[in-house]
């Protein structure tokens, strides 16, 4: 496989960015190396191929976002908004993720070994993230579709509001939000949880381990009964 | 009648005449015995009902002996505008100042995006996609199309962004200042729910913030990500609610935006609580000066490459609203709520259907109803039929066009050879409120409120 190299040190982002902006037929199945990252924005936003991108260090806020295809990896932490909007491929962070990491993501897989902030996995429409470590508070607000797996902790308010995003958490909850549940891990939904432990790196954990988290479903129609909740 | 009747009249207590409060008024009752028998809030589309201080309190004054005015039909007076050539690699040119605000698919009926598409294309104009993202209807009949960028991004994907001309990030609307948007069950069908990826017939409630950044700061590394997804293209348009102009104009150029548009509070919403759209908010007339002094203090004031634009909204209606609005410094306008009135909302021809649904033509605001009788607030597939996206759109491009041959008329009655030319020493207020607001002087006399001594 072609590895290419680039350094923040020596070349601006934008070009590297452009450059991996380019045709697919030219960057399918390559390898993109970016060396010194130190905590840029924006790296590897709006990937469109199926490049293999591997940041060796820091990334600031945005990386990967609204990721297409293309497999990310960040060696470091991140910043804010981690993969936020992917539509598809994976986003792989070795370290931690700071908030909202995830934010909207319509497709695709979100990994992040270590902890995520606050409001990871916000507006959840349709990708998978997994976090090996505790997500902060307000994680999986207004998620409306996807699935949402936490091996450590999670914050308060978790999952408020949620649409149909299904949310399994190994540890402890401090609270859950308006309108979130507890719910029964039916045989698909454990189907779901034991295939992304698979594909992000933790086939040795028990999917039995998990507590399951959904809608309530009570504050899907105006009624003046919720007038609290809203 | 005899003298002696008289007499016994004036001798009897006269009957007063029934007489409503005006604190308590007949609309204010109603409202009062709707919220005791429902227990939730009004909600409606539409914008502010009330009277405001608005354009129509302001007035040019037309060239004279100490200046001369352009000949009309034979001396050229310039519409066009250049809008977001700041970094865009690809500006916005348009052939007039009006534009079409956004509004979504979802809250209007695809054939009424289609027409307002048409409508714009053919007036050389841009529109405006809305929460719950771009449909082929729009897309392919706008020549220039504004991508909105929002807090629920709904609909937001990266393919959209590339294809969009220009991309407009939505912290609030004038309506709603402070307020996310609102789509009720009825109009959340197959299509629309799988645009947004919710469940169909839910009451959607869209967040009122964005999800993944918080404050001018995070705002400018926003933009920056939108300018490197789509390789710095494409101009980055800041919507604002007017509240605060003056500050929020001055954060959202320091945070990047390449143009600025300013929604007062008469502007247009699918559906929100009535209290927010009458309540909450300024109207536009007391926000253009503000915003542009933002713009000048920063030295962004049409200062040639070095400029942000401005383009205002919130009750606009014909030529003389689009040149005050842009003699008070905005660069373009957008149109919503006329935009629909001349796709055929709330047409007299409908009246019968109006009544049925318990309002009359021109009053009918219950649009997250979606039970529109003209076609285009709504998601039902049989009503929709009834808009003609051909015709409604040659109507759209026919008004718009009138707006532009307006304000032309009066900027040449100025002695403008474009109508950016116009200033605010071209203008008077009528009003002590307007002469305030629009900081140009009572007419007849020199003074501003807040600005020179009477």
């Amino acid at each position: 496989m072609e590895t290419l190299n680039f350094d923040l040190d020596k070349k601006r982002l934008r070009e590297v960015n452009q450059f991996l902006h380019g045709d697919a037929s030219g960057l399918n199945g390559k390898s993109v190396v970016i060396e010194n990252p130190n905590g840029a924005h924006s790296i590897a936003v709006g990937l469109k191929s199926d490049v293999h991108v591997t940041i060796k260090g820091h990334a600031g806020y945005y990386a990967a976002g609204m990721n297409q295809l293309a497999k990310v990896t960040i060696e470091g932490s991140a910043g804010s908004g981690v993969a936020e909007n992917m539509m598809s491929g994976t986003v792989h962070v070795k370290g931690f993720a700071s908030n909202a990491a995830g934010a909207t993501a319509n497709g695709g897989l979100l990994v992040i070994d270590g902890d995520a902030g606050l409001r990871c996995a916000i507006a959840l429409k349709g990708a998978d993230v997994v976090v090996g470590g505790s997500v902060g508070s307000f994680s999986a607000f207004m998620a409306q579709a996807g699935n949402f797996v936490v091996l450590g902790d999670a914050g308060e308010g978790l999952g408020d509001s949620i649409y149909e995003a299904k949310v399994f958490v190994r540890g402890k909850v401090k609270s859950l939000g308006a309108d979130c549940e507890i719910k029964t891990m039916d045989a698909e939904s454990k189907k779901i949880l034991t295939d992304l432990l698979v594909k992000s790196g933790h086939k040795d954990v028990s999917p039995d381990s998990f507590t399951q988290y959904g809608s309530a479903r009570t504050l899907y129609h105006f009624h003046v009964d919720n007038a609290g909740a809203y | 009648m005899s003298h002696d009747n008289n007499k016994d009249v004036l001798h009897k207590t006269p009957q007063t005449k029934p007489r409503y409060s005006a604190t308590f008024d007949e609309y204010t009752m109603s409202e009062i015995r709707r919220s005791a028998a429902t227990g939730i809030y009004d909600i409606r589309g539409g914008g502010s009902k009330r009277k405001l201080p608005h354009f129509d309190d302001l007035l040019f004054l037309g060239a004279s002996v100490s200046r001369y005015p352009l000949e009309g039909y034979r001396e050229k007076c310039g519409t066009d505008v250049v809008l977001g050539a700041r970094f865009a690699k690809k500006p916005i040119h348009l052939r007039t100042p009006v534009t079409i605000a956004g509004m979504s698919f979802g809250s209007l009926s695809g054939p009424a995006k289609e027409a307002l598409g048409r409508g714009a294309s053919a007036a050389g104009t841009s529109t405006t996609t809305g929460d719950g993202g771009m449909t082929q209807e729009e897309r392919g009949h706008s020549t220039t199309l504004v991508y909105q960028y929002l807090p629920s991004r709904y609909g937001m994907n990266p393919d959209d962004l590339r294809k969009a001309d220009a991309i407009e990030v939505v912290i609030g609307q004038g309506a709603k200042p402070g307020g996310g948007g609102m789509l009720l069950g009825q109009k959340i069908t197959k299509r629309v729910a799988k645009m947004r990826c919710l469940p169909e017939g839910i009451d959607q409630r869209s967040s009122c913030r964005h999800p993944d950044w918080t404050g001018p700061d995070d705002l400018e590394i926003k933009i920056n990500e939108i300018r490197e997804i789509t390789d710095w293209e494409k101009p980055i348009y800041v919507k604002i609610g007017a509240t605060r102009p003056y500050f929020d104009v001055a954060l959202a150029v320091k945070a990047g935006a390449d143009v600025i548009v300013l929604d007062g509070m008469q502007g247009g919403t699918a559906a929100t609580q009535e209290v927010f759209i009458e309540h909450v908010g300024i109207p536009i007339l007391a926000a253009i000066r503000p915003a542009v002094k933002a713009l000048q203090d920063l030295g962004m004031y049409r200062n040639g490459k070095n400029s942000v634009q401005l383009i205002v909204s919130g009750g606009i209606r014909n030529g003389a609203d689009v040149a005050k609005a842009i003699a008070l410094g905005a660069d373009a306008v957008a149109i919503g709520t006329a935009a629909l009135i001349a796709l055929g909302d709330n047409d007299p021809h409908l009246e019968a259907e109006y009544q049925k649904l318990g309002t009359t033509a021109g009053a009918y605001d219950d649009w997250h109803e979606g039970k529109d009788p003209a076609g285009i607030t709504t998601q039902d597939p049989e009503l929709m039929k009834r808009i003609d996206p051909v015709k409604a759109g040659h109507r759209l491009a026919n008004y718009i066009a009138v707006m532009t041959m307006e304000a032309q008329v009066v900027a040449r009655a100025c002695g403008k050879s474009h109508l950016h030319n116009l200033e605010p020493e071209d203008l008077v207020a009528l009003t002590i409120e307007a002469s305030a607001m629009a900081q140009v002087p009572l007419a007849g006399t020199n003074w501003i409120p807040g600005v020179t001594k009477f």
